[in-house]
């Protein structure tokens, strides 16, 4: 024990004296620890962020979208594609037991003017129920009703982003909007949400009755898709089973034809993606542990300089009684000091580089500490693993040839 | 005035191989050396003198023969059982010094101590500061090895084989690199240690030198040609005195 502080004690020294080139060695460590507790640290974050939004769009969240089918062998021409109608979305309200939200979703789009200002945006007419199954709160105003969407009310509600542009700061609730040159009146603004996980800003939008966007925008019967929500999280599978059943028979769909829709739920395509970003936190750690085994190989390459450069040094420890085992153990702990300061290093580093991109950029890392811990164990075995090998050559020197040596 | 031997050696014989050929450096030697001798080694460059010490300082193996340290046959022992034995029975000083770079010189005496596993000495800072001063260095502890002229550095490496307190020391060409006052220095320094009790054995050129010592051993072609005691011993002490005289 007193021995090893001595040796611990003696690598220190050793390593303190030629400042640069440990230096120089611990670098690759250094880069090496940083870049995989960072890699994986951006990786967790991304994924942590992907599982923020899911519960932000509300987690049992079911879509419907219409999709290309061919009955009997033959196309339908390309209007088959938008088959809704606010009929199949009134059967799912009246008959799915296991839906408790459902809402019809009509896209368009078009410029607004308001306040002497323009902007041009995204209108979704919606159904009421639409503010439940996306989790849309109210910053002012209100949500339109029942009834404003059977009337075909021409009211609107903004999103934070257009009622910026439109309005600035002023409150645009109970102001006149004109869209596409038809007059409606605001009646509340959204809060605001960000962006999505693609980088999309979610609050470029404003809502509308669904019949009103139907009928006075757009002058279809045709609705987009399909939002709904399950009554549970548990149920959801089986409230898109109800959905399924009930579309086939809106739409006529014999046993054994395709169905001309498709029904995913929120859930399952916000964990591909995470799936996606997990597998990107993998091969980007996989690479970063290969810069770590590079900087290993650099200690190693350093060490043998170094036995080389210190033939001298060994024959002189010799000469005075030093056992092999004690240059073996002096070199492999000259190596595991050099690779674990380099690794301490390296967690402070990345510790910085996580603070930096947290609070100067978009992206987000969180520092694990399982992968601290782990990062930190690998570059001790590092330094064992290619210190073992000069510290061997090292130790099995004739004392007498170390001395000769020039 | 031989007593019990310390040194007994019995047709030692090194041969090395190079490439092809092989070089016989020790051609069957046969040596004794009682406690408290101060010996000096001679012979022509190439005769075996630095062949035989490294063999006798347990640095290197002989190809064959006996050598018996302290009347223990060491021909066979292991590669650890002869560092041992360089830690606690040896002191060796070599020509070129030999001491680590960029370290103390009390620092570099106390390496012996570092790797000694007996711990018979408790304290190794003091015991390296007290071969410093019967080196006469007490005021250069903490130089490091280019602060500190030739003959200090040999008296440091000196210092460093006397702290383990062997019972031999030994000495390839120690005043080799040293100019001749300096030598006189050294080997007073030597003689000293030898009144103290202290086996001393040194490899030298020099004539001069050899006549500080007590007995003389001429080498020649790997074989011991003569073998006898110094007959006008010189005193260290004395002639540094003469020279001071003479210069101041
Ligand atoms: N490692 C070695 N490999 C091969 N030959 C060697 C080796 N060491 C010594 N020799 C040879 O052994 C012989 C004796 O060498 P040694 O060094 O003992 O001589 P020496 O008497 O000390 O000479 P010098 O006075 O020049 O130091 C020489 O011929 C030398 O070339
Ligand atoms: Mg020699």
């Amino acid at each position: 024990m007193k021995q090893l502080k001595r040796l611990l004690k003696a690598s220190f020294r050793s390593i303190l004296k030629n400042r640069m080139r440990s230096l120089l060695t611990s670098l690759g460590i250094i880069i090496g620890v940083s870049a995989v507790i960072v890699m994986v640290g951006v990786g967790e974050g991304s994924q942590k962020r992907i599982a923020q939004e899911i519960s932000a769009l509300g987690d049992n969240m079911i879509i419907v979208f219409p999709s290309f089918s061919q009955r009997g062998g033959v196309s339908r021409g390309a209007g088959s594609f938008n088959r809704f109608t606010m009929d199949d979305v009134e059967a799912i309200r009246e008959e799915a037991r296991l839906v408790r939200h459902v809402s019809a979703v009509v896209m368009s789009g078009g410029q607004i003017i308001a306040n002497g200002n323009n902007w041009n945006t995204q209108i979704q007419g919606v159904d009421p129920d639409f503010k439940f199954i996306r989790i849309w709160k109210l910053a002012s105003g209100d949500f339109f009703t029942e009834r404003d969407n059977r009337s075909r009310k021409k009211v609107a509600v903004l999103g934070h982003t257009v009622a910026e542009n439109l309005f600035g700061t002023m409150d645009p609730v109970g102001q006149k909007i004109r869209i596409r040159n038809t007059p409606f009146k605001v009646i509340g603004v959204l809060e605001k949400k960000g962006q999505d996980a693609r980088g999309q800003d979610q609050d470029d939008i404003i809502l509308a009755p669904s019949t009103t966007v139907l009928n006075r925008l757009k002058g279809d019967r045709f609705i987009n898709m399909i939002n709904a929500s399950a009554t549970s999280l548990e149920e959801i599978e089986k409230a898109q089973n109800e959905i399924s059943q009930i579309l086939r028979r809106q739409h006529k769909i014999e046993y054994g034809e395709d169905d001309d829709f498709f029904v995913a739920n929120q859930t399952a395509i916000t964990e591909m993606a995470s799936e996606t970003s997990r597998i990107m936190t993998m091969l980007l750690g996989a690479v970063a542990a290969v810069s770590l085994i590079v900087g290993g190989i650099g200690i190693m390459n350093i060490m043998l300089v170094s036995v080389t450069e210190r033939t001298r040094e060994i024959g002189i420890r010799m000469s005075v009684g030093a056992r092999g085992s004690d240059i073996l153990i002096q070199f492999l702990l000259e190596a595991v000091v050099l690779s674990l300061s380099g690794g301490i290093i390296g967690i402070l580093l990345s510790a910085g580089i996580a603070l930096i991109l947290n609070t100067w950029t978009d992206i987000y890392a969180v520092l694990k500490p399982v992968i601290v811990i782990a990062s930190f164990t690998f570059s001790g075995a590092v330094g064992v693993f290619f210190g073992f090998y000069p510290a061997r050559k090292a130790a099995r020197l004739n004392p007498i040839d170390a001395l000769r040596y020039e | 005035m031989m007593m019990k031997p310390v040194i007994e050696i019995k047709d030692i014989r090194k041969t090395y191989h190079v490439g092809e050929i092989d070089v016989h450096a020790l051609r069957g030697v046969d040596m004794k050396v009682g406690a408290g001798e101060f010996l000096a080694i001679m012979g022509a460059s190439g005769s075996g003198k630095s062949t035989l010490m490294n063999l006798i300082g347990c640095l290197d193996e002989p190809t064959s023969g006996q050598y018996f340290l302290d009347g223990i046959d060491v021909s066979d022992l292991s590669k650890n059982a002869y560092a041992d034995i360089r830690n606690q029975k040896i002191g060796f000083v070599f020509q070129g010094f030999n001491l680590l770079p960029r370290t103390t010189a009390l620092e570099n005496v106390e390496l012996p101590l570092f790797y000694d596993r007996t711990h018979r000495i408790r304290d190794p800072g003091s015991a390296a500061t007290e071969a410093l001063e019967r080196v006469g260095l007490a005021d250069r502890m903490d130089h490091v090895p280019n602060q500190l002229s030739g003959g200090q550095q040999q008296r440091v490496a000196i210092a460093r084989a006397l702290v383990n307190r062997p019972s031999i020391l030994l000495a390839d060409e120690p005043t080799g690199n040293l100019d001749s006052r300096t030598s006189v220095e050294v080997m007073s320094v030597f003689q000293e240690l030898n009144a103290q009790g202290i086996t001393i054995l040194i490899v030298t050129h020099e004539q001069d030198i050899s006549r500080y010592t007590r007995r003389i051993v001429t080498m020649r072609d790997g074989h011991i040609m003569s073998d006898e005691a110094v007959k006008k011993r010189l005193d260290a002490k004395t002639v540094l005195d003469t020279i001071k005289d003479e210069n101041g």
